[in-house]
């Protein structure tokens, strides 16, 4: 599908989601993108509810009330999220706007890009074996998005948080499942856990103490994992592995985009924010300048510089008066107070 | 002030100096070392995994439920395996010393 917007931020992490904000007050219209499945970026899946103590005037809030809370003050501005969705390519338009295309195939045009991309991507963390790619999406699974596919089959499941255990349970009534993991204790929510040993006690699955260390197979088909519990190895037979180590980040396409990057940082001056590209703006964890700071507090005062030099590419003609939420009634009828 | 030392993935050992109040992770970034620790010592990403020499292992206080779980995330985890970040340097772990867990 296409879109058209004023302007795309990539990232709904604490930044991109106080741009909104920011752009908003000055009439600019966002579409947000993120690869992650929900809003927050790294306050969300990291630490949602651990306390941030040194956001102005909130003496303690959550990571997830931070998130809750900002979407309640961009309500008004309307964003649309395109959640689960990587932004992947950049193309300039004759008319000097950028289209942006997503890994599932969305078209997204607009005048500015806004990266507000935090350390990059969250991407699930692979096992460190040699040429593990070529078994990705044939043997090697990072989420489930069909589990008829794995009906009948002798599946592997790795890990120790609620992904692994929730599809261990799930699956375990169409597959044959074993669950590997370095100890017999669990992250994931107790009922879970509990579950899974009922499961095992019934011997629906069976559970191995171990962390993988290699995989056998060929043609991007594995034929048998091996695994390795203080030293004594156990093979196991299998075709398919699920994989479920968490998400690190990564900084992804972005990394092609021909910015000036410096140790997986973009590059940005500090009067607005912009890139060596210019029209595309780089704000909050992303970004690098003398003396940066990686707090949410520098990311929402970039957002308000960045602002004011988007609404130039996004009005030409016209000319942006400074004004004061508190007493501007233009302000005031676009935020519905 | 002590210090620690420190074998690198290429195994070159490196003697750090290490001041009270910082962490091990800390210690290793800031002397420019290999070491990712992504999310700065929060206990949140596992990349500053290391395994400690036995003896040096049994000096230090014992882990927290959140940094074990979070040795979940890391792969290649054995007996001596802790997470750098979680580790505060103390005078009495002057000299231990450890090994970058693979990247
Ligand atoms: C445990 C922990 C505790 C912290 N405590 C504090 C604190 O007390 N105070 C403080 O100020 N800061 C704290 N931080 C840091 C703070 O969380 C970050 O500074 C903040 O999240 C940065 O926000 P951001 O919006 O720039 O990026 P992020 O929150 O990292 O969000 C970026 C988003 O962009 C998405 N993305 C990236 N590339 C793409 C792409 N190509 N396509 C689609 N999506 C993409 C990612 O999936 C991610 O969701 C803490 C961090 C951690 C991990
Ligand atoms: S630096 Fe992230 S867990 Fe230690």
């Amino acid at each position: 599908m296409n879109h058209n917007t004023d302007v795309i931020i990539i990232g709904a992490g604490p930044v991109g989601l106080f741009a909104v904000f920011e752009l908003g007050l000055l009439n600019i219209k966002c579409h947000l993108i993120d690869n992650l499945d929900k809003i927050g970026g790294q306050c969300a899946e990291l630490y949602p509810d651990k306390p941030i103590y040194d956001i102005p005037s909130r003496v303690k809030i959550s990571g997830q009330e931070l998130t809750d809370d900002l979407m309640t003050q961009i309500k008004p501005f309307e964003p649309i999220f395109h959640l689960g969705e990587q932004a992947e390519n950049i193309k300039k338009n004759e008319d000097n706007t950028w289209t942006i295309s997503t890994s599932s195939g969305e078209k997204i045009s607009a005048k500015c890009i806004v990266i507000a991309a935090g350390a990059g991507s969250f991407v699930p963390r692979k096992l460190p074996i040699k040429d593990i790619e070529d078994y990705e999406n044939k043997s090697i699974f990072y989420s489930v998005k069909n589990k008829n596919f794995f009906k009948n089959k002798k599946i592997i499941i790795a890990g120790g948080g609620d992904s692994a255990l929730d599809w261990t349970n799930e699956l375990s009534n169409i597959s044959d499942v074993t669950l590997i993991h370095r100890r017999k204790e669990f992250r994931a929510v107790p009922e879970s856990v509990s579950k899974m040993l009922e499961l095992e006690k019934e011997n629906k699955i069976k559970f191995i103490l171990g962390q993988i260390t290699s995989i056998n197979g060929s043609n991007g088909l594995i034929s048998e994992i091996v695994c390795n519990n203080g030293g004594v190895e156990e093979i196991v037979k299998t075709n398919y592995l699920l994989p479920f180590f968490g998400l690190k980040m990564e900084l992804g396409p972005i990394a092609n985009w021909n910015l000036k990057i410096n140790n997986n940082l973009i590059e940005v001056d500090t009067e607005k924010f912009e890139t060596s590209i210019k029209s595309i703006f780089a704000i909050g964890d992303i970004n690098t300048y003398p003396g940066k700071l990686k707090l949410i507090l520098s990311g929402f005062h970039e957002a308000a510089l960045m602002a004011q030099k988007c609404f130039s590419y996004c009005y030409p003609d016209k000319k942006n008066v400074f004004r004061y939420t508190t007493s501007s009634k233009d302000l005031q009828k676009k935020l519905g107070v | 002030m002590g210090s620690i030392i420190v074998l690198d993935r290429e195994g070159k050992e490196h003697k750090l100096n290490a001041q009270s109040g910082l962490t091990i992770m800390e210690i290793i970034r800031d002397a420019g070392l290999d070491i990712e620790a992504a999310c700065g010592g929060c206990c949140a990403c596992a990349t500053c995994h290391v395994y400690l020499d036995k003896d040096s292992f049994s000096l230090l206080k014992s882990m927290q439920d959140d940094e074990e779980s979070m040795l979940d995330q890391a792969f290649s985890v054995n007996n001596y395996s802790r997470l750098s970040c979680q580790i505060e340097y103390e005078e009495k772990l002057d000299g231990i010393k450890m090994t970058l867990a693979p990247e």
